[in-house]
Formats: C-alpha cells, structure tokens, sequence
C-alpha cells in the first residue's frame, strides 16, 4: 500500500524538476547580487550551491524560498511560480536558515506544534508526525526542554526536523552547519544522508565548506552572482586533472622505470614515495597490481579535492575569494530586511 | 522496536498541508495568539516586575501626594490614582509585548513566521490579540485590588472597565506592532520608551488631574491618545464613589474639547477607530516583502 503510494508520487515527481531558476537576477541598487542564473533540479536529488560568502547564494535561495523577489527571470520550485504563487511554493518547502529561527522560550514540541499549525498539518497527523522527525534527528527524548538550553547542534537538528515536519517537496539548507565544530557538523551530515532515505524529499542547498559539497548528487559552482560550473562532484574533479598515485614497493627503482616502459607514466620519488599522475587513478590500481610484477606495500590515490575545482574555474581559492565583511552585509538580503 | 519502527512507517507518507481559507486563518491568528500566552506564563519574574512598577506608583506615590490633597478626609488621593495605574500597567505591557517582535526579528522566529504560508495579516492580528490578552491579564491583576484603594467591587464596574481595558490594550499593542515593525535593534526600545511611552503616561492624567492645567499642558494632554482612555477608567471608578461635586470636577473634569466635554462613549469609540487604524498600519507594515 504504502510501497504503490511512494511509486505513484515518485512518478509525479519525476515527471518535472524539483526546482527551475531562468535567468534569475537580483539587483539591490548599484549592486547586481544574482547576475543570471539558470538551473534545474531533478526531484530527489540533492543539489548543493557552492561558492565563497557573498557569491549570491543567500540571494538565490531566498529568491526560491518567495522571501525576496526576483529582480528579472523567473522560477518554479514544486512547479509553482515563486512569484505568482508565492503560497503554494511555501507550503511545499521546509526551510533551514543559515541562523537559528527556534523561539528559545518555548520547549522543543512547543517549537515544532506552532510550525504544524501554522502549515496545517492535520491535527490527527500531528503527533506521531512530531515523534518521527524528532526522532530522526535524536531529539525526542529532550522534548519537553527549552530550546535555549540546547547546544548549537542541537538547535540545528531541531530546525531541520522542523523544515521536514509538513512533508515539504523541497528541503531548502542554507549553509545547515556554518558555525558548528566538525564532529557536529558530521552527526548533521548524516541525519540529513539518512532522511533522504527515509523520505521523498529533493535537497537545496548552499555551503562554503568544500568537503561538504560531496554529499551532493550534483553541485553549481557560484561566484560573483554567476554559476561558473555546474556537474557531479564526480565530474567536475575529473575535469581538473588526473589523480596523483603514491606507492611505497619492494623495490622502487625499478617500478619507476617498469611504469615508464609498461605505462607510459613518469613517475618519480616524492617524499620516500614514487609518485604519479594519472586518470581514474582508483581504476588505474588493479591493473597496477596485476601487471607491475613487483610486491606493492602500499597504494594511496588522493583524487583532485573541490578545491582544486574552485581554483580553476575561477582562479582563486575559496578563501580568497571571501567578500569583505561590508559587502557581505549588504548581500545578505535579512540583513537588508533587518536595516529596512 | 523493530516492529514498533515497522508501526510507524505508514505515517511517513506526505501529510497534507491546508490552504488559505477563512479556517486557515483563524488557525494561524490562534496559533500566535498561544504562543505569546505561552510564553507570558512562563515568564513569572516578568509578571512580578511588571506589577511591581504599578504597586509603587498606587502605594508608595499615592500614599506620599495623599497629603496635599486634604481637602476632604473622605477622600484618598490613592482612589484618584488607580485608574491611572491602570491605564500605566496596560499601556507598559502592551507596548512591551509588541515590541517582542524586535527580539523575534533579532533572535529569527519572526522569519519562521513570515516564510509560513499564511496571510501575513494572521500574524499581525494574532500577536495584537495577544499582547492585548496579555495587557488585560496584568491590568485585570492590578484591578483586584481595587479594595485596597477604596474603591469597591461593583460588577458593572469591573466589566466596564474590563471591557475598556481589553479594548485599550489592543489599540496599544497594534500602536507597538506599527513601532516595531520599523525597528531593527533592541536597544531601540529605549528610544521608544522614553518618547512614546513615558510621554503618553504623563501626559494622560493618570497621576495628576487634568483641570485647571496651563494652557500649553492642557494641549499636550489633549493630543495624547492615552487621555482618553484614562479618562473612561476614572468615570468608571468615580461613579462608584461618593464625592463633594466640585471635588469631583477637578478630579475627574472628563476630556473636553473647547466647551465640549466628551461622553464617554465617545471616548471608547475613538479608541474604537484606534484600534483599527493602528491594527491596519501595522498589517500595512508586514505586508511588505524584499
């Protein structure tokens, strides 16, 4: 029963994007935020913006979230214009903010019950609802502690069983682990692996950190209002270069020159090493131990990072290419509302 | 475990989120509603510090002004103050209430607010039903202790003066919901304060009598909104007690425009029309998007 009624919505799903932005721009005055940007998400997938602070990505995502208009272009999040049916869009999103959005004052039920009637989740629904994603996230044993006597992570963890609580099509996370310590960051990082799981639900999201954009199916590379690129992580590595190889063997002289001649690689002695350049490096092992011929002691493949992707499809490093605190400021549209 | 995990997969399917309809909207205006009762009752210390500023101005200031007005020994000046305080305990915790909108903006509930799918009008009108709600219980709190005052508990008493305050409270909410909207910092809130609220107090007849006042200060008076609504809580609890007429005309002279002396059901109407205009600049203020 449950098994035909996720098929048929799947196939719903399925037959149009998640999220479509057209050419969609952002200008506060002077100051183009969002220059143009163009993509879709399928339903399911989890897309991630990656880019340095102040690249648009707050911008694009509360364009799609009907917090800010669009200056030009147009979007469709659940099939619903932004614009033009700015209601239907946010009943079918769940929203997690780069800040906290938790009433502090309020226990942690008291938080999620004022969400559930403020969407409208049916009264009947509305507590085993609560009790599944409280307890998606680890919470449901703290829910009747205040909010504010819960750690940052924990807050974090609230707000996005929150965003999940009316079945949303599309969980949007703005940067969900900025300003949390990297054990945090990685327990967060698995609850929202695990509720992809668990429910039918496409991810948004934005983040700096580079090692996270590897959680996503797909990312668009955004700097300066621009996507620069867009592809699997996968991809977009393998469009920066080859993997280096590290071996440590038996006798490493005479594998620099066995991979010369049997190989065509030029290897070299790095660090007590031989090391190398090559593509597909980890599909490149195997045939490395069957044809080498010399005992290997031990093999390390260090792919190309997003890092290095950043770095050549816009020639800074992410960190260089972090906006000073000023502009930050005058990007960040809640700012803005806040000095309105 | 398992077969209780296996119980609840079902539910997982998508619930069903309602729409815009008249029903939607009373659910979004109580759901507002109960969180600032939620929260007021939770906060104990700040129902006592808020009572405690009208218990000084009705003991300590009333008692100590007692004195020089020994016209008649019948007649307690703490009598001429409560209505005074009352108008001060609700005019404090309405604007305070409302003014939680900053600190929602500052600490970002407000944004979970206004992201939800509901008409924005909801959570202006909610929260001004709140605050209202809020006010009238600490008002209703202080006019329990009418007996202490001289003054006595007559129930056409206290309902009107229920009904008043309910009403007045909900047009200072509205009047601090309209405030807030156009501040970003909680230090503002001072600034609000010490030129809206404390000169609203003064100025509205609630520790002095507004007769026989120099011209310049009977104006100001005037404008002040708060003045008429003070003046209907002390012809509610003037008409319970016995006075010398000319005692009572400067005590309790009514608001008067020229030769014209207001009749109180005047007064609760432009308090009326206060309401809704400040209710309707506030949702006018929310309704606004980037």
């Amino acid at each position: 029963m449950t098994v035909v009624e996720k098929g048929v919505v799947a196939a719903e799903l399925r037959a149009e994007p998640a999220v479509l932005a057209d050419d969609l721009h952002k200008s506060y005055g002077e100051l183009e935020a969002v220059r143009g940007v163009d993509f879709e998400v399928a339903a399911g997938e989890t897309f991630g913006f990656l880019g340095p602070n102040g690249a648009g990505k707050s911008t694009t995502i509360s364009m799609l979230c009907t917090i800010t208009r669009p200056t030009a272009g147009r979007a469709l999040v659940a099939g619903f214009d932004v614009v033009r049916e700015q209601a239907q869009v946010r009943r079918h999103i769940g929203l997690v903010f780069q800040d906290t959005t938790l009433d502090d004052y309020l226990t942690a039920t008291e938080n999620l019950s004022f969400h559930a009637e403020l969407y409208g989740v049916p009264k009947s629904q509305v507590r085993d609802r609560l009790q599944q994603v409280m307890e998606m996230v680890g919470l449901w044993d703290r829910r009747t502690s205040l909010v504010r006597t819960f750690s940052g992570g924990m807050k974090r963890r609230l707000e996005i069983a929150r965003g999940l609580l009316h079945s949303p099509r599309v969980l949007f996370l703005d940067e969900p682990t900025v300003g949390l310590d990297p054990q945090t960051r990685s327990h967060i990082w698995s609850y929202i692996t695990e509720l992809k799981k668990r429910e039918n639900v496409t991810i948004f999201l934005t983040t700096h950190y580079m090692d996270e954009a590897e959680y996503c199916d797909r990312i668009a590379i955004i700097d300066n209002g621009l996507i620069v690129a867009s592809d699997t992580p996968e991809a977009l590595k393998a469009s920066v270069g080859q993997d280096r190889v590290e071996l440590h063997t038996s006798d490493d002289p005479e594998t620099i020159s066995r991979l010369a001649v049997r190989f065509g690689l030029e290897a070299k002695m790095s660090e007590g090493s031989v090391a190398f350049f090559v593509d597909q490096g980890e599909e490149f092992v195997p045939r490395l131990f069957a044809e080498l011929g010399i005992r290997i002691l031990s093999v390390r493949v260090a792919r190309p990072t997003l890092d290095d992707v950043f770095m050549n499809y816009t020639g800074r490093t992410i960190r260089d290419a972090e906006v000073t605190g000023s502009d930050k400021l005058r990007q960040n549209p809640w700012m803005r509302a806040r000095s309105r | 475990m398992a077969a209780a995990n296996q119980r609840m997969m079902p539910a997982l399917a998508p619930v069903r989120v309602a729409g815009n309809g008249p029903a939607d909207d009373l659910r979004a205006i109580l759901v507002v509603w109960k969180r600032e009762l939620i929260r007021f009752l939770r906060n104990r210390l700040r129902i006592l510090t808020s009572l405690a500023q009208p218990v000084l101005f009705l003991y300590i200031l009333g008692t100590g002004l007692s004195p020089l007005i020994s016209q008649t020994e019948h007649f307690n000046f703490r009598t001429f103050m409560f209505p005074g305080v009352l108008g001060m305990t609700i005019l404090f915790t309405s604007i305070f209430s409302a003014m939680s909108i900053v600190w929602d903006r500052e600490f970002g509930f407000l944004r979970e607010m206004l992201v939800a799918p509901v008409h924005r009008w909801t959570l202006v009108l909610g929260k001004c039903l709140g605050g209202a709600t809020v006010a009238s219980i600490q008002g209703a709190i202080i006019l329990a202790l009418a007996g202490t005052v001289g003054v006595p508990y007559s129930p056409v008493m206290i309902l009107t003066l229920l009904g008043e305050m309910m009403l007045t409270s909900f047009a200072l909410t509205a009047f601090g919901v309209m405030l807030a909207a156009r501040i970003s910092q909680v230090e503002s809130f001072q600034m609000v304060t010490q030129f809206f609220v404390l000169p609203m107090f003064f100025l509205s007849g609630a520790i002095f009598p507004l007769s026989d006042l120099p011209a310049w200060l009977a104006v100001l008076s005037k404008i002040d909104p708060l003045s008429y609504a003070v003046a209907p809580f002390r012809a509610a609890v003037f008409s319970q007690i016995q006075l010398p007429a000319p005692l009572a005309r400067t005590l309790d002279p009514g608001m008067s425009w020229g030769s014209w002396v207001l009749p109180v059901w005047f007064e609760v109407a432009m308090i009326a029309v206060a309401a809704l205009v400040m209710l309707a600049a506030a949702m006018r203020q929310f309704a606004k998007t980037d």
